[in-house]
């Protein structure tokens, strides 16, 4: 048996320490995330979201893609979960526990999730039982690897990546702008758009 | 290292995500929670890469223009989140109702509605 070799040329029942190491990290990351999840109070979500994905940081640090980690402490941790708070304090959530943070549907969330879980845990673990990760040798995703990489083979997706980001910046000032000038062109472009007579609102009738 | 560690945990990290998009109800906490589920695939994509030692590196790139889009993303979704609270006083999406198919509305008066609440709200930005 293939499985049988395998298994006994890495240890199927004695873990090596990098294996320890990332199921300690993985089950706080899966704590975290839970927590995250079910919390009835706004910004105790937000924050618990900060140690799920720093617990996600330090898997990628042992699955040695030590750049991705980086970056991942940089844009998640940094911005996004600053963005997140930005948005709780605008929309006025409320200090302390909110007894409507879940709605109704809660327990037939929580059903569909058990299922998938099961489900996809099963698969995966019947898919990948006998695989191993060889983590020794050269270091798989370090920041001069990846930079070669992605400025050799991956220019072109990166180009396009950066018009995206300006696009979206772009769409999040003009829908974030108050009122005013922002309602003129709008209503320009619309009455353009009936005089064509191309209007999906006049197609309707 | 046996890969169905960061296999396993990336579906339990999914699943949890999958749980908070359906039962949240605040706007902003069902972002939080996509954007576990963006986490969950990114951890996938470096786990395989790391295990067929690619020599192109497909999947860290492409985890690294997964996290771009997710910021993107999430800079979107809040400015919309927002948008619709200064619009409707509220970011809870169980309230947001407009879409909705009524049962007791006809076919014929849910076509004719559907102008109403667009113009009111563009009225009101």
């Amino acid at each position: 048996m293939t499985l049988a070799a395998t298994a006994a040329a890495h240890g199927f029942l004695s873990p090596t320490g990098v294996e320890i190491a990332f199921l300690l990290v993985g089950i706080a990351t899966l704590g975290a995330a839970l927590i995250t999840v079910t919390t009835r109070q706004l910004v105790h979500a937000a924050l618990w979201l900060v140690v799920a994905l720093g617990g996600i940081a330090v898997e990628y640090l042992l699955l040695t893609a030590e750049f991705i980690a980086w970056v991942q402490v940089l844009i998640y941790v940094g911005s996004v979960v600053v963005l997140l708070l930005f948005g709780l304090m605008l929309t006025k959530a409320p200090i302390g526990r909110s007894p409507d943070a879940d709605s109704g549907n809660r327990w037939a969330a929580l059903v569909v999730a058990l299922a998938s879980a099961g489900t996809l845990v099963w698969v995966v673990v019947d898919a990948f039982r006998a695989t191993w990760i060889d983590l020794d040798g050269a270091v798989q995703g370090s920041t001069a690897t990846l930079g070669r990489t992605l400025f050799q083979y991956w220019v072109l997706p990166f180009e396009a990546l950066s018009v995206l980001l300006l696009a979206a910046l772009v769409g999040a000032i003009v829908l974030s702008r108050k009122g005013g000038e922002g309602k003129a062109p709008a209503a320009d472009l619309r009455s353009g758009a009936a005089r064509t007579g191309t209007a999906p609102r006049e197609e309707q009738h | 290292m046996h890969l169905a560690y960061p296999a396993v945990l990336a579906v339990l990290l999914f699943c949890t995500g999958l749980y908070g998009v359906l039962a949240r109800r605040n706007a902003i906490l069902v972002l939080m929670s996509v954007e576990l589920m963006l986490n969950a695939v990114n951890l996938n994509l470096v786990a395989f890469d790391v295990w067929l030692r690619d020599t192109l590196h497909a999947g860290q790139a492409l985890t690294l223009f997964t996290i771009a889009i997710a910021a993107a993303e999430i800079g979107i979704g809040l400015a919309i989140v927002l948008l619709v609270y200064r619009n409707r006083g509220s970011s809870d999406i169980d309230r947001l109702r407009d879409l909705a198919e009524r049962p007791d509305g006809g076919d014929a008066t849910g076509h004719g509605a559907q102008p109403q609440p667009d113009t009111e709200a563009e009225a009101a930005a």
